[in-house]
């Protein structure tokens, strides 16, 4: 926590570091000048060292891992606990400053850019596991509590948190873009997972959805306030904390992966796999482009065609089922034999193509930027959405292998591009919003994990249509009637 | 030979915890902190465990010296599969004194009494960070010692062991019966799953004191004071070499 720069910025008075932050590329002189006023507040509400003009940091505050430029805010304040966030909302709220709650800053649709300037909430230094009761299987963290760092902390219990987008991520910023991951198939999304937060609303207010302290695994009672924040990506609340579901660690696991003819069997399996009741766990789909990647990245020799990397978890019994049933179902559509393995390190190793995509797609033309689509379709037009993407990224000569969460109809283009060709970019843009529009017209959504955070808003409205973006904008208007928080985001 | 393995855990503060000092000086902040197994200790069960599977040994009995919260260990050591536990009881002062010499004389005392093929452990605590329990154990016992394993394979009555050194690696054979100590590469520690977790509730804990196994827990260590490191500071820029050379000469540096 403790920053080299911070000390260092004791030194400067109060009106030098007011003058610093003008001379760091202020879009937004007004804002700014409205920030330098109220710095004796924020300070006494964190603390001095709880308060940060510094470039690097409010740079390091303006960005997430997506190609949205950065747009840092005008200072980054660091509260220790939610009264602090209460009263630093206030202060905000009576001078109108926007405010942008940041979590890891792992997100991928530019959620934290701060377009419109202001105080940036970074609450990083809220990282306590509150109140685990394992057998309710529920479980309290603060926003400074990574995914990863909660799976340690409950490691002893035999309990874990499935829900695995991939980033080190806060589990609170995690609710508040509604986060997905490879597990969703079995475990559901943070939608099915959250049953309670704490949040703290534009004017200060401190709200509990479920009521405070309140865990039950069900609710009838009343609107379901919790999963109107979940999902709102910054723009109704900051969440202060999440009360989660948690699930037992898998007693064994299985990974499997098989290559296909064509994408119409890999999907039909898939399909047939879910229909047969098999709980599987991970369900990936990585086209011929992908494995060709992922060959060349980590030298290894899958077959080059639609391929299915799977996971079953369970007990050993019901995973020997679980395999063979899969496999049944593999093979009469003309899937390969299985390449499986059972113990940590050998599944490490099966699954390392699927792993390194990412990176595979990168190294597919060193120097590039990856920007991931995200549209998710119901199952039965997969084959059909990928075969026609597929099509257009071949006519309009685009790098784009696709990785997908095919047991949930969502897959992602990794759109390798030249960040300094204007023309290219250009060309990258109109594919994504021909491929969200492919999505639409299939039933589907235009975001299935990532958020619609500030590229998407105008999809937003073609998706769910004007009637219910109508709704949603007087919803953000009764919470946050200013619109102080997180504007930009989500509604235009 | 009994087949049986002996493996000592110790309940340290989880190494995800921030450490803070009492004002006091006297040690660490320990009430309300999250407790768990120590790292190396995990690996030392995971790795007896293993062998019980692979069916090189017949049973895997753990060992943790400690007050009531040590039987915590001692069943998530029990989940990940050992057969039973013995719980070392030590309390209050004398828990806050026992360090690797007395800790070494009751696992001396315990692999006499148990008749064990294997006593293993970890290479040291990340609390104390001693690194001596294993070798002061096998001294005790004049048995043979292999430390810092990353790799161990029986070969009859023999044990090979692959050490991690600081020049690399080093494989040494040692007869049994032998101590043991795992280090970070000798395997990755499996979850204790809820099924597991349930079954460890019904495998048996005995309860000793060391005054039952005739070891003497005094220490003849007394700490004197606990501080934290140093907060860092920040850094200085200066604008000229001759501004750097002077700032140098100031701090005595040059």
């Amino acid at each position: 926590m403790l920053l080299g720069f911070r000390p260092s910025l004791r030194l400067l008075s109060p009106r030098l570091q007011l003058l610093q932050s003008r001379c760091v590329q202020s879009e937004h002189p007004a804002t700014s000048a409205a920030v330098g006023s109220v710095l004796s507040a924020l300070r006494s509400i964190c603390g001095e060292g709880g308060v940060s003009f510094g470039a690097a940091v409010r740079e390091q505050h303006g960005r997430d891992e997506s190609i949205h430029r950065c747009c840092p805010p005008d200072v980054v304040v660091f509260p220790r606990c939610v009264e602090e966030v209460s009263a630093l909302a206030k202060v905000c709220h009576q001078h109108n400053l926007p405010i942008i709650p940041f979590g890891t800053g792992t997100g991928l649709e530019g959620g934290v850019s701060a377009v419109k300037g202001g105080v940036c909430f970074s609450l990083r230094n809220m990282d306590q596991v509150l109140d685990l009761h394992p057998e309710d299987f529920d479980v309290a963290v603060e926003p400074g509590v990574t995914r990863k760092a909660l799976n340690s902390y409950l490691r002893d219990t035999g309990l874990w948190f499935p829900v695995d987008p991939g980033a080190d991520a806060s589990l609170c910023g995690m609710a508040a873009t509604s986060a997905s991951g490879t597990n969703a198939v079995r475990y559901g999304t943070m939608r099915e997972n959250v049953l309670n937060l704490e949040v703290v609303l534009a004017d200060g207010t401190v709200l509990h959805t479920a009521g405070r302290g309140r865990r039950p695994r069900k609710t009838a009672a009343g609107y379901n306030l919790t999963n109107l924040l979940v999902g709102s990506e910054g723009t109704l609340g900051i969440i202060t904390k999440a009360t989660l579901r948690l699930y037992g660690i898998p007693e064994a696991m299985v990974s499997a992966v098989c290559s296909f003819p064509s994408v119409q069997a890999a999907v039909d399996s898939t399909v047939q796999i879910l229909q047969a009741g098999v709980p599987i766990a991970r369900i990936e789909f990585l086209d011929d482009v992908m494995m060709d990647a992922c060959n060349r990245f980590s030298s290894l020799s899958y077959a080059v065609s639609p391929t299915l990397f799977l996971e079953f978890h369970g007990s050993e019994r019901s995973l020997e089922e679980q395999v063979l049933t899969a496999e049944d179902i593999t093979q009469s559509n003309g899937g390969s034999d299985f390449q499986w393995a059972r113990d940590a390190g050998s599944r490490e190793r099966l699954w390392k193509a699927r792993h390194d995509a990412w990176y595979a797609a990168l190294a597919l033309r060193p120097g590039c930027k990856a920007y991931a689509t995200d549209v998710c379709v119901p199952l039965s037009r997969l084959p059909q959405i990928i075969v026609e993407t597929k099509q257009d990224l071949m006519e309009n000569r685009l790098t784009g292998p696709i990785a997908g969460h095919v047991g949930d109809g969502n897959f992602h283009c990794l759109m390798v591009v030249e960040p300094s060709d204007p023309e290219e970019l250009h060309r990258v843009h109109l594919f994504t919003e021909r491929l969200a529009r492919r999505a639409l017209a299939l039933d589907g959504t235009c975001t299935g994990e990532h958020g619609v955070g500030l590229g998407k808003r105008a999809l937003l409205c073609e998706e769910v249509g004007p009637e219910a973006v109508k709704v949603m904008q007087r919803l953000k208007d009764s919470l946050d009637p200013k619109n102080l928080m997180n504007p930009g985001k989500i509604l235009q | 030979m009994s087949g049986r393995v002996l493996v000592g855990v110790k309940r340290v503060i989880d190494y995800a915890v921030k450490i803070r000092v009492k004002p006091d000086n006297s040690c660490v902040v320990t009430d309300g902190v999250k407790h768990s197994m120590n790292p190396f200790c995990e690996i030392a069960v995971e790795e007896a465990v293993k062998m019980k599977e692979k069916k090189l040994i017949k049973e895997v009995v753990v060992v943790s010296c400690g007050p009531q919260q040590a039987m915590e260990t001692i069943r998530t050591a029990l989940a990940m599969g050992a057969d039973r536990g013995i719980h070392v009881e030590v309390t209050g002062k004398d828990y806050e004194n026992l360090g690797p010499l007395q800790v070494s004389k009751i696992m001396a005392a315990l692999a006499k009494k148990e008749d064990a093929l294997l006593v293993i452990l970890g290479k040291q605590a990340i609390d104390d960070d001693c690194n001596q329990t294993g070798q002061m154990t096998a001294a005790l016992l004049d048995w043979p010692q292999g430390t810092f394993a990353s790799e161990l394979s029986m070969e009859g009555d023999k044990i090979k062991v692959v050490r991690e050194i600081d020049g690399g690696l080093e494989t040494v054979k040692i007869n049994t019966p032998a101590v043991i100590t795992a280090d970070l590469r000798l395997n990755t520690p499996r979850y204790a799953t809820l099924p597991n977790i349930m079954k460890a509730k019904k495998k048996k804990i005995a309860n000793v004191k060391p005054a039952d196994l005739g070891v003497d827990i005094t220490s003849r260590l007394e700490v004197l004071r606990v501080d934290e490191p140093a907060q860092r500071e920040a850094g200085v820029k200066v604008e000229t070499v001759d501004d750097l050379i002077a700032r140098l000469k100031e701090a005595g540096r040059i």
